[in-house]
């Protein structure tokens, strides 16, 4: 059952290396403004013949 | 400014290259559950033919509509949403090319392999270690691609879709490696790392996560761009959409042990699992409601829209299948649910409903701004959208009732206490007639996705292929920061890189300790399977059986006085690869061994209905035709004997003698009974295995 110990340590790396995620995003002001981004991506872009 | 510089250019052909494969692997793929449906219902439909019989169809119809329907969408999606949330062309076109080919290849020799019975036997994992290593090699090339065009983003802002996108990049990458440690013992077979229990746990660890990072969260992101451009709205909640994400994969990673409920697995994990399963409802529904909220505006719009339709479809069945996934996780439903068709309903729900839901509506949308061109035809599509949802719902209820009368039966006991049906056949002939209404549904969703696919064609034929380009659209671009805040904004993401790091160092370190530890203890309870009997197994493994009987008697009474004592951890100890199987077509095995006699079992296995009238199960001539290959025998032993398997040297050094001594013991048996059968036969490696399944338990202990 030792694998139980791998697992749980390869969980603990995958959740800090998303919390190390999460605190950069709210640190760089990823989440400063939550208005603007979700708005933009309706613009549509220009097409280009291939 | 540099508006016409590649750069700027959008390399839409990556977005209609994934496009076709993922129709044209549906249908594939679809094509094959049909036909694997169609012998659940009526046994000959394999045609005596091997290479197309059910063990080895239903893993090609799973990772065809897992790695090449779904993938392939997520890979079109992906890549359409990302260079326009990024503002630039994908970081390298090479790159791209070398993934969607690649990609494809690996998906032919996947489908081939199978038909040929090289599989690993660890459900949606079944390829063998070559194609494994290909996977993990284009996998990571693309992860490069991603982050690369990431990394050079002209938008500073990381849209929460592509949150989603690494979040499931990284985790499958990981959760891929893992599950496939395994050692080589030619180019097409191999023995996992783990063994029984361990080896269950790592599986469903990885089979848990896989649905969650290849079938939720790829999904989820496509969700938040695709549905907000459908309706040319943002989403109903841009910050619900960024909790979702943080929440879903904190919570997701550790649900697993739930799909080990009554087995060998400690008690405290499999509550664990369970624990967070309920959690996950939380997270789950949140999205669901945001992307519903999403559409409010546009409910009019749905009549006539085919787009809207299937979003609306997929969104309910994301609510429907994150409510019920949960609920069976708790392990008083569980004791129904488990093994039944419950679960195919439960996956089905998820596949047909959510995943095919976003994939129909993103394909729909994606085709005319692909094409630069309307689409061929809307009604077709609404077609296709009623065709799919009665399919749908056929398949669905069909399953629901199958798995709830199945489960009922096994339970139920009469005035004695004694098991009702204790014929298992019984409880599966019952099931016959929802077996056809199955079938009749997933027919009537694959004409759906045949459909689809005549209308893209259309579409693409009417219209001519376009790449977007870059437009300023002025409030985008953040302005450029001193060098001060530049340093301040990467301190964060090396200090976690350099966490990970460091904790991969960690394992790099402690697995090796672990693998020490899980040796194999020297016991005289349970010995090593024969030269033999490991040939059989490898048989048993080759033909799928593990896909309709399992090897795990679970902890409860009225499971005990069907198939006999629950099954223990210990018993497991050199299953490399563990064979407990999620699904009970046929009866569980684990105690089979000495039950009947060898003519039993060659009879059993030459016409099953010769010894269970009215069985569904097929026959396998081919075993009593074809000669068993003991010159790998060696290799295999080596190979095992490396994992920590005690075989003396002269057993490793020549294996035939052995063999043949208990495959002479069988043959004799069976000529005593009147049969004439070669040692070599494959049938009698086959015996050899059935007969010592479970049998060393009761030397040991009684009932506990």
């Amino acid at each position: 059952m030792e694998v139980l110990y791998i697992l749980i340590l390869i969980s603990f790396i995958l959740a800090f290396a998303s919390l190390g995620g999460f605190i950069w995003a709210v640190r760089s002001g990823q989440f400063e403004d939550l208005k603007t981004p979700a708005e933009s991506i309706l613009f549509e872009d220009n097409t280009t013949e291939e | 400014m540099g508006q016409t510089s590649k750069e700027n250019i959008y390399d839409d052909g990556a977005a209609r290259l994934f496009l076709w494969a993922t129709l044209i692997w549906g249908i594939v793929g679809m094509t094959v559950g049909a036909l694997a449906a169609l012998q659940l219902a009526f046994w000959p439909a394999n045609g005596g033919i091997s290479y197309i019989t059910f063990g080895r169809i239903r893993p090609i119809h799973t990772d065809a509509m897992i790695f090449a329907f779904a993938g392939n969408s997520i890979f079109a999606g992906m890549y359409y949403s990302l260079q326009r949330l990024c503002k630039r062309r994908l970081w390298s076109d090479t790159l791209t090319q070398i993934h969607f080919w690649g990609w494809q290849l690996i998906i032919a020799a996947t489908a081939i392999s199978l038909a040929f019975g090289f599989t690993q036997g660890k459900e949606y994992a079944e390829m063998e270690w070559p194609i494994d290593i290909a996977i993990a090699i284009v996998w990571v090339l693309m992860a490069v691609n991603v982050f690369g065009t990431i990394a050079y983003r002209k938008v500073e802002h990381l849209y929460v879709a592509i949150w989603f996108y690494i979040a499931s990049i990284i985790t499958i990458a990981i959760l891929h490696i893992v599950n496939n440690l395994a050692i080589p013992v030619d180019a097409f077979k191999s023995y996992s790392i783990f063994a029984g229990v361990q080896d269950a746990l790592v599986q469903w660890w990885y089979g848990h996560n896989a649905v969650g990072f290849l079938l939720t969260t790829p999904f989820l992101g496509i969700m938040y761009y695709f549905i907000p451009k459908a309706v040319d709205r943002p989403v109903y909640s841009y910050r619900l959409s960024i909790l979702h994400f943080w929440a879903l994969i904190f919570v997701y990673i550790w649900a697993g042990p739930h799909h080990l409920l009554y087995t060998s697995l400690p008690e405290w994990a499999q509550s664990l699992g369970m624990a967070f399963s309920i959690v996950l409802i939380a997270p789950s529904w949140g999205g669901m409601i945001n992307g519903l909220l999403t559409m409010r505006s546009s409910w009019d719009k749905i009549r006539e829209e085919p787009i809207l339709k299937f979003y609306v479809m997929a969104l309910t069945f994301y609510g429907m299948a994150t409510l019920e996934g949960p609920l069976l996780s708790i392990k008083t439903l569980n004791l129904l649910s488990h093994y039944t068709d419950w679960t195919i309903a439960h996956v089905h729900g998820g596949a047909l409903g959510w995943v095919g839901g976003m994939v129909f509506g993103m394909t729909y949308w994606l085709a005319p701004k692909l094409w630069n061109t309307e689409l061929y035809s809307k009604k077709l599509a609404n077609t296709h959208f009623w065709i799919a949802t009665v399919g749908l719902l056929l398949y669905v209820t069909s399953m629901w009732t199958a798995g709830i009368t199945q489960g009922l039966m096994w339970m139920t006991t009469n005035e004695e206490g004694l098991l009702k049906y204790p014929n298992f056949l019984e409880t599966v002939l019952a099931l016959i007639p929802l077996y056809w209404i199955r079938l009749v549904g997933g027919l009537m969703y694959l004409g759906g996705a045949i459909l689809c696919l005549y209308n893209v064609f259309m579409t693409a034929k009417q219209g001519s292929p376009v790449n977007g380009q870059v437009t300023d659209t002025g409030d985008r671009h953040v302005a450029p920061r001193t060098f001060h805040e530049r340093l301040e904004g990467k301190a964060f993401p090396l200090t976690a890189l350099a966490l990970v790091a460091v904790l991969i160092g960690g394992i790099v370190e402690f697995v090796p300790a672990f693998m020490l530890e899980a040796k194999v203890p020297v016991t005289t309870v349970i010995t090593p399977y024969t030269p033999l009997e490991l040939q059989g197994r490898d048989i048993y493994i080759r033909e799928g059986c593990y896909n309709c009987h399992s090897q795990m008697i679970r902890t409860f009474q009225k499971e005990e006085m069907r198939y006999g004592l629950h099954s223990k951890d210990y018993e497991f100890i050199y299953d490399f690869n563990f064979q407990w199987g999620s699904k009970r077509t046929g009866p569980d095995l684990h105690r089979v061994g000495k039950k009947y006699p060898d003519l039993w079992h060659y009879r059993h296995m030459l016409d099953p209905r010769s010894t269970s009238p009215g069985s569904i199960m097929p026959a396998y001539p081919w075993m009593f035709d074809s000669d068993v290959d003991t010159n790998l025998l060696t290799a295999k032993l080596e190979a095992l004997e490396k994992l920590g398997v005690p075989y003396k040297k002269e057993v490793i050094a020549q294996p035939e003698v052995s063999y043949m001594l208990q495959a002479k013991a069988i043959v004799d048996r069976l000529k005593a009974e009147g049969v004439d059968v070669d040692e070599k036969k494959e049938i009698v490696a086959m015996i050899g295995y059935l007969q010592k399944l479970g049998t060393e338990r009761a030397k040991d202990e009684g009932r506990n």
